[in-house]
């Protein structure tokens, strides 16, 4: 166990390291081997298309038509991305409460999840849910998530039925640095390793629990995945920035649970552009730190390594833009016009 | 029919829910290697392995989460905590998550899963280990709640609760494990959300559940005793209530006391107070009366204990003082 972990995180460290070197190695070593099959285009698509979703959302919300609390996924793109498709579609996904990235790259209808965040019958959960709330179990999307850390044991139970009915299935599960805290992080880390369920805890470190910075939270430093060396758990750090990366840290992750090594951890370094919410002004944190990691965005850095590697050019990535923006402004319309959930529904779905 | 006791009626189906259906599996802390701190699960390790008695380490909120993600993708899984005092630390769990999943979920996803837990005084286990805490849950929408308070029922109200599509608390009263009583050897169900009558009377009814059945039956002997017809209502189920069933009785009698074994304030007995006098006021003669154990922390001492906890007196002085009876 303790030499995976180390193996582990030095292979990641490494991709994190050539990325923010700024070489665009990453993209470069993906020709060749599992990265050979990359749809590199339809990775952009999904990051593009989760950063027009969330900034056609926070126009709405200024409009009133999205309520509630509203948190981006701006500058978090590729982790959710790289993470998620690396997936098999009988893989479960559990996320929190900033959710939509998740599943946007899940593959959830735009319209319905836009639709949940205006809070109108044709949403995901009818309107019942919310922006915090998103579901489709059909796709194996199992949410959505509000209270800190409360949705790590769910991810452990859904790992516990596909080991006990002896798959090779998994379940990812996304967190950020702010559940850490909790004392559910620690016990669901235990039970995960002591039952070797076949789990991938993903912690998307954006430094920032809502206005705390992880430096004035947690004793021991801003790096999470050495602590998982306590439970056994083989832990990865990556570039959250670098969608390859975050790809290939994944799928190597997703390879050792699927042989029955038990839990994985990645540690996924990243950053919102902007607020903890909408209601958010941001006060403690200065805007040189959120100017640096802007520089490191995906949305812009990803299509433009792709275009100086000859795996794309300018013009097919304006066409994913214009058919993206297309379909965000149909889903917004969708939305808008989609009726509101019958009172009579208040009482459909307490109980089964 | 069979004479058994509480805790053989649980342990029946629970080992018959394992044999018959593959889905089903428990979890909880000492219930394999140890046997179960109430000993309703001994020999089951042996019986159904590690794979299906998973023994837990002592993490009330992972292994309750765990259960729910376990139900959610469709096994059926029977989570023990030693305590319900215990259910306070995974109550965000059972609360946000178990109850809220379907509804937040518009439907989608379902938790079929089963809480049990010991519950209530008497056995001088001090303030964190006596409490009843299934009258919070009963409050929560989204899941159900049964407190048997025989072997009958114990076995009957398993069937469904592990049959049942939603969370369901079984709250069973650790004073009444060794309790007696017959049960029918052919397969039953005690539907949950019925109440029963297990006292047909005329004069005023008497409302409770689980261990506050015995100070209630007791009172309603004395009562007869004097000549006063008592009616006797195990509502057997906290959530839902059965609230129709009381409602009929009190058409009948035009007198009601309600019994809560639990802490009087804020009780299952509170809500129900309230709402028989809503919707039974007309019938009533006199104001529901309602009884429960001493609001302060569960004592340790013997004597102190009994003082605190309900007892057959305080359901008749409640008579008296309502009704002059």
């Amino acid at each position: 166990m303790a030499s995976s972990t180390k193996s582990s995180s030095k292979t990641s460290s490494k991709s994190a390291k050539s990325s923010k070197n700024g070489k665009s190695g990453t993209a470069g070593q993906d020709d060749s081997g599992v990265g050979a099959k990359t749809d590199h285009l339809e990775l952009f698509r999904q990051m593009y298309l989760i950063r027009q979703f969330e900034i056609a959302c926070g126009e709405n919300y200024s409009k009133g038509l999205i309520r509630g609390f509203l948190h981006l996924y701006i500058g978090q793109e590729a982790t959710g991305v790289g993470a998620i498709t690396s997936l098999r579609d009988d893989d479960y996904i559990v996320s929190a409460y900033r959710d939509h990235g998740h599943a946007l790259a899940r593959g959830l209808d735009v319209n319905r999840s836009m639709a949940e965040l205006f809070g109108r019958a044709t949403g995901t959960s009818k309107g019942k849910g919310g922006s915090m709330h998103l579901f489709d179990a059909a796709k194996g999307f199992m949410g959505g998530h509000a209270i800190v850390g409360g949705q790590l044991p769910l991810a452990a139970g859904l790992a516990l039925a596909q080991q006990y009915e002896k798959t090779d299935a998994l379940t990812i599960c996304f967190f950020g640095d702010g559940s850490t805290n909790q004392g559910i992080y620690h016990e669901t880390m235990n039970l995960a390793a002591v039952w070797k369920l076949p789990v991938l805890f993903f912690l998307e470190n954006n430094m920032y629990g809502m206005g705390s910075s992880i430096e004035r939270v947690r004793a021991g430093g801003i790096d999470f995945y050495p602590g998982m060396a306590t439970y056994g758990i083989p832990a990865a750090e990556v570039d959250g920035m670098d969608v390859l990366a975050v790809k290939e840290a994944t799928e190597l992750a997703v390879e050792r649970i699927r042989n029955g090594e038990g839990p994985q951890f990645i540690e996924a370094k990243t950053f919102r552009f902007v607020g903890h919410s909408l209601a958010d002004g941001q006060k403690y944190r200065g805007q040189e730190e959120v100017k640096e990691w802007e520089e490191r965005d995906p949305i812009v850095t990803f299509p433009a390594q792709l275009i100086e590697r000859g795996l794309a050019t300018a013009d097919q990535v304006d066409e994913i833009k214009a058919a993206v923006d297309e379909e965000v402004a149909k889903a917004v319309e969708f939305a808008e016009q989609s009726p509101e959930p019958e009172l009579s529904e208040i009482h459909n779905d307490v109980l089964a | 029919m069979t004479e058994i006791v509480l805790r053989e009626a649980l342990k029946r189906g629970l080992e018959e829910a394992l044999e018959n259906d593959p889905s089903v599996f428990m979890m909880g802390e000492d219930i394999g290697e140890y046997g179960g701190a109430y000993a309703v699960t001994d020999g089951f390790l042996k019986k159904f392995g590690p794979d299906r008695i998973k023994d837990t380490p002592i993490s009330e909120q992972a292994f309750l989460g765990a259960g729910i993600g376990a139900a959610a993708a469709g096994l059926r899984p029977i989570v023990e905590f030693m305590s319900i005092s215990f259910t306070l630390v995974a109550f965000d769990q059972i609360v946000n998550m178990a109850a809220n999943l379907r509804y937040m979920s518009g439907g989608q996803i379902s938790v079929p899963m089963v809480i049990r837990a010991p519950t209530g005084a008497g056995v001088q286990l001090g303030a964190t280990h006596s409490q009843s805490f299934e009258t919070w849950l009963a409050e929560v929408p989204g899941m159900k709640v049964v407190c048997p308070s025989n072997p009958y029922d114990a076995l009957g109200l398993m069937r469904s609760a592990i049959k049942d599509k939603n969370p369901v608390l079984v709250a069973e009263p650790a004073l009444l494990y060794g309790a007696k009583g017959e049960v029918p050897d052919e397969y039953y169900e005690v539907e949950i959300g019925k109440a029963d009558v297990t006292r047909e009377g005329s004069d005023i009814t008497l409302v409770s559940y689980g261990y506050g059945m015995r100070p209630t039956n007791d009172a309603a002997d004395v009562l007869a005793e004097r000549g006063v017809s008592a009616e006797v209502i195990d509502l057997r189920s906290l959530s839902p209530v059965d609230l129709e069933a009381v409602v009929n009785s009190v058409k009948k009698t035009n007198r009601a006391v309600v019994v809560d074994n639990a802490r009087r304030k804020g009780g299952v007995m509170a809500e129900l107070a309230a709402d028989l006098q809503q919707q039974a006021s007309e019938w009533l003669d006199g104001p529901v009366m309602r009884v429960g154990s001493v609001d302060v922390p569960w004592p340790y001492n013997r004597g102190l204990e009994r003082e605190v906890l309900v007892d057959k007196d305080n359901v008749l002085d409640a008579v008296a003082e309502g009704y002059g009876l």
